[in-house]
C-alpha cells in the first residue's frame, strides 16, 4: 500500500513560522502492529473492551514511576515558547504538531482523571474525557514526534515533549495499539540480535565480503572481527552499518581506525545492534532487555572497552542509560554492576563514542590522516538530535558538538557550519527519528525535514557545500531518501567516519 | 470576620497544597538520566543552571524575546511587590523591606505591564490563541485585577494601612481585628485569597515544578555515576 500523494514544501530563504492550519496532518497514521508481534512483546493483540481502564491504569502507573511525566503534565503554563520550535510544526503547520498541543492531548486527560481542578471544572481548565477519538489522536500525533527534545531546550521549565510522547506510546501499546515499524524491529532485536533481523552466519558472511573489498581497495588486510574472545574493544554499532549505503562506509572507517591504531577489536553476533527502539516507547523493561544483550556480550567476550558507532538515539541510550540499565559504566557499588566494572579498563570512558576514540587517536598522533584526500568535498555537519540534546562526548559539556567538528576538521580541509539556531543544541531533527523512519510516514518525514533542508540549502548556495556529514544511522537513511525530494543529490550524505576512511593512512 | 476566615482557609490550602505537591514530586523517582544537554556535570553546576533559569528565565530568553520580556517583567515586578508587602506582616519591619518600599511601589507597573503583554499575546498570536484555555485568560485577569486594585490603593485612593496591618498581625497572633471596609481593599484581598486557593490546584504549580524538572535539575554524569531508581534496582536482582 503506497502512502498518499502530498506536496513537497518549497525551500525558502529562511525558516519561516507558518500560520496554523488545523487538521492538515490528521490523516497521517502509521501502520499499526499486527496481533502476533503485539503479543510477542507482551501487549494485548488488539483494543479490548476494557481499554479505557487499562489506559488510565497505565497512566497512573507511569505517573508514579516517572517524575518527569508528573511534573511536565502539571507545570505547563501555555506560554507559547515552544510553539514554533518543532520541525514537524514548521514543516506541516498542523497546530497539533506544536509541542504544547501535542502534550495537551495527554494533559487534558491527565487533568480530567488525576487533578482536582479537572474533576471539578473540566471546561475551565481544558480537561477532557478519554474517548476513542482522543486515543486515535494520540496514535496520530505521538507518531508525528521524533522525540528530538528541541522543545525542551526552549521551555522555561524544561518540559520535554519526548517524555510525554514516550508515555503516550507506552499507554497505547498497553491497550493493544502498537506501531508496526517500531514493534517489529523490537521483535527482531529481541529474537535475533539486531534491528535488521540479520542472523550470525549472514553477518559473518557480510563482514568477510567487506574485508575482501577493503583489501582489494587499499592493499592492506583490514579485518572485521566477529565474536573474538579477549579482544580489547567491543564495537556496538547500528546494524544498518552492515548493509546500508552510505552507512557501511563508516563501518569501513571504524575498521581502518582500529587497524591503524593497532587496537584489537570485535563485533558481536549476539549484540549486533546499537539501536534500541525501546527508548521510543518509554518501556523501561523493554529498553533494558534490548540493552542487556550488550552487557552479556561484553561479559562473554571479556572485552576491556565498549565503543559505540555512529548512531544518535543509540548513543543517547548508551551514554545516558546503559550504566543505569546494565551497569556499563562506573560508580556502581552493587554486585550487578561491579561484576562488569572490574572487567573494564578504567582509563577509558565506558561506553566511548567512536568519534571520541578516533579524535583522541589523531590528537595523540597514534593514527595519521591526510585531509587533502577529501579536497573534493566541502563539508557541513548535522548535529543529531539525541547526541546534541541528550548526551555528551568528552569531559566538557558541549563536547558532543566540538569533538565531531574537531574530528571532521582533522580529516577535511573545507568545512562550513550551517546557521546558528539550526545547529548544536538548537539543531533540527532530520525528520525521521524516534520510530518514524518508515515509508507509511513519508509525508511527516519529508515535511519534517524542511527546516534542516532550508539550513542546508543556504550553505550549499553560499559556501558550495557538497557533503552533509552525519553521526546517526537514522539521519543517514532519512536524508538519503528525503533530501532528493528537495532537489539535493543523495550522494552528498554520509558518515563522519566515511571521511575518516578516505583520509586515514594505513600501513 | 469573613475575611479572617477566608485568609485562614486560603493560607491552609496554599501551604498544605504546596507541601503535598512538593512531597509528591520528591517521592516520585526519576529512573533515568535525562538532563537536556549540554548540561552541567556537577551539583554546583546544576545549582547555577537552575539559578539562571529561575532568576533570568534563561531558556525562555533563548526561545522568544517577547514572552521573555513580558514574563520577566511580571515575575520580577511581582517579586518586588510581594517583598514590599512584607511590611504588613512584620513588626518591626525588617530593614531590607524598608529599602524595597519605593522599588516595590513602581514594580507594580512592571507587573501590570507584563501581564497586559502576556494577555495581548493570547489574543494576537494565532499559535498562542490556539493553546489557550479559559483558565489561562482568567488567571491573567485575576492577576491583573490584583495588580490594578493594589495600584489603586497605592496611587489613587489610599486605604487605612495602619488598620490593615493590625488586621493581618491579628491573624498571625490569632487575635482578630477589624478590617477597613474599603471596597477596593476588599476586592484586592478577595482576589488574593482566590489566587492562594487555586495556586496548588493549577498551572501555577510551575513555580515548584521547575525545581523538580529532571531536564534541568540533573547533573550530566551518567558514565561516572550509576543512577538507579528503587523500583528499577529490583530488576537487577532478578537477572
Amino acid at each position: 500500500m503506497a502512502a498518499p500523494e502530498f506536496d513537497i514544501p518549497e525551500i525558502k530563504d529562511d525558516i519561516e513560522v507558518p500560520k496554523l492550519r488545523e487538521g492538515v496532518m490528521s490523516h497521517v497514521k502509521s501502520f499499526p502492529a499486527a496481533r502476533p508481534i503485539q503479543e510477542f512483546l507482551g501487549y494485548p493483540g488488539e483494543l479490548g473492551d476494557d481499554w479505557k481502564e487499562r489506559a488510565l491504569g497505565k497512566m497512573g502507573d507511569l505517573l508514579g514511576k516517572y517524575r518527569s511525566l508528573k511534573v511536565f503534565l502539571d507545570a505547563c503554563v501555555h506560554c507559547g515558547a515552544c510553539t514554533d520550535k518543532c520541525h514537524y510544526y514548521l514543516g506541516t503547520s498542523d497546530p497539533k504538531n506544536m509541542p504544547v498541543a501535542r502534550q495537551e492531548l495527554m494533559r487534558q486527560v491527565y487533568r480530567r482523571y488525576f487533578t482536582v481542578a479537572g474533576k471539578v471544572f473540566p471546561g475551565l481548565v481544558g480537561a477532557k474525557e478519554l474517548t476513542r477519538e482522543t486515543l486515535d489522536a494520540w496514535y496520530n500525533y505521538y507518531y508525528q514526534c521524533s522525540e528530538c527534545r528541541r522543545c525542551s531546550v526552549f521551555c522555561p521549565y524544561g518540559i520535554d515533549t519526548a517524555e510525554i510522547t514516550m508515555a503516550g506510546r507506552e499507554i497505547l501499546n498497553h491497550v493493544g495499539i502498537g506501531q508496526k515499524y517500531t514493534n517489529e524491529i523490537l521483535g527482531k532485536v529481541i529474537k535475533i540480535g539486531n534491528n535488521l533481523g540479520l542472523p550470525g552466519p549472514a553477518l559473518a558472511d557480510t563482514l568477510e565480503g567487506l574485508e575482501e573489498d577493503m583489501e582489494a581497495d587499499t592493499g592492506v588486510p583490514v579485518k572485521m572481527p566477529l565474536d573474538v574472545k579477549g579482544a580489547e574493544v567491543l564495537l556496538i554499532t547500528p546494524s544498518a552499518d552492515f548493509f546500508s549505503e552510505p552507512h557501511v562506509e563508516s563501518l569501513i572507517g571504524y575498521a581502518k581506525v582500529f587497524h591503524a591504531a593497532g587496537i584489537s577489536w570485535t563485533l558481536s553476533s549476539h549484540a549486533s545492534e546499537a539501536g534500541n527502539f525501546g527508548l521510543f516507547e518509554a518501556n523501561y523493561e523493554m529498553m533494558r532487555k534490548v540493552a542487556m544483550r550488550i552487557r552479556d556480550a561484553a561479559l562473554e567476550l571479556g572485552v576491556k572497552r565498549i565503543v559505540v558507532g555512529e548512531c544518535g538515539h543509540a548513543w543517547r541510550v548508551a551514554y545516558s542509560f546503559w550504566n543505569t540499565l546494565t551497569g556499563i559504566g562506573y560508580g556502581g557499588n552493587d554486585p550487578f554492576s561491579i561484576e562488569l566494572q572490574k572487567q573494564l579498563d578504567p582509563s577509558y570512558p565506558q561506553p566511548q563514542h567512536i568519534c571520541e576514540l578516533t579524535n583522541d587517536l589523531i590528537k595523540q598522533g597514534k593514527i595519521k590522516v591526510d585531509p587533502s584526500a577529501n579536497d573534493d568535498l566541502v563539508v557541513t555537519f548535522h548535529d543529531s538530535c539525541n547526541v546534541a540534546r541528550a548526551s555528551r562526548m568528552g569531559t566538557e559539556p558541549g563536547g558532543q558538538f566540538d569533538i565531531p567538528r574537531e574530528l571532521i576538521r582533522a580529516v577535511v580541509n573545507n568545512f562550513h557550519d550551517m546557521a546558528d539556531g539550526t545547529i548544536r543544541e538548537a539543531t533540527f531533527c532530520c525528520g525521521g527519528g524516534g520510530g518514524l523512519l518508515t515509508d507509511d510516514l513519508m509525508e511527516v518525514r519529508v515535511k519534517g525535514a524542511l527546516p534542516r533542508a532550508t539550513a542546508l540549502n543556504n550553505v550549499v548556495k553560499e559556501s558550495q557545500v557538497n557533503f552533509l556529514a552525519l553521526i546517526c544511522a537514522i539521519c543517514k537513511a532519512q536524508f538519503t531518501k528525503v533530501l532528493p525530494k528537495y532537489g539535493f543529490d543523495m550522494s552528498m550524505v554520509g558518515g563522519v567516519h566515511q571521511l575518516v576512511s578516505k583520509a586515514i593512512k594505513l600501513d | 470576620m469573613i475575611y479572617a476566615g477566608l485568609f485562614y482557609v486560603a493560607t491552609f490550602v496554599l501551604v498544605a497544597g504546596l507541601a503535598y505537591k512538593i512531597f509528591d514530586y520528591s517521592r516520585t523517582p526519576a529512573p533515568l538520566k535525562i538532563p537536556t544537554t549540554p548540561a552541567p556535570t556537577t551539583r554546583p553546576g546544576v545549582v547555577y543552571r537552575m539559578g539562571k533559569e529561575v532568576v533570568l528565565f534563561e531558556s525562555l530568553f533563548k526561545s522568544n524575546k517577547w514572552i521573555w520580556l513580558f514574563g520577566w517583567l511580571f515575575h520580577m515586578g511581582l517579586f518586588l511587590v510581594l517583598a514590599r508587602h512584607l511590611r504588613y506582616f512584620t513588626e518591626p519591619v525588617w530593614f531590607w523591606v524598608d529599602i524595597v518600599q519605593p522599588f516595590g511601589k513602581y514594580a507594580s507597573l512592571m507587573m501590570v505591564a507584563g501581564l497586559a503583554g502576556l494577555l495581548a499575546r493570547r489574543f494576537l498570536v494565532d499559535r498562542v490563541r490556539y493553546i489557550s484555555t479559559p483558565s489561562d485568560y482568567l488567571m491573567l485577569l485575576l492577576l491583573l485585577g490584583i495588580g490594578l486594585s493594589g495600584m489603586m490603593m497605592t496611587f489613587v485612593v489610599h486605604t487605612d494601612i495602619v488598620a490593615l496591618k493590625a488586621f493581618f498581625m491579628g491573624l498571625i497572633y490569632f487575635d482578630t481585628q477589624p478590617l477597613p471596609q474599603d471596597p477596593v481593599l476588599l476586592v484586592h484581598l478577595a482576589l488574593v485569597a482566590l489566587l492562594m486557593l487555586i495556586f496548588p490546584l493549577s498551572k501555577l504549580l510551575h513555580a515548584p515544578g521547575v525545581f523538580f524538572s529532571p531536564t534541568r535539575n540533573q547533573a550530566d554524569n551518567p558514565r561516572e555515576h550509576r543512577h538507579v531508581a528503587a523500583w528499577a534496582a529490583r530488576l537487577d536482582q532478578n537477572s
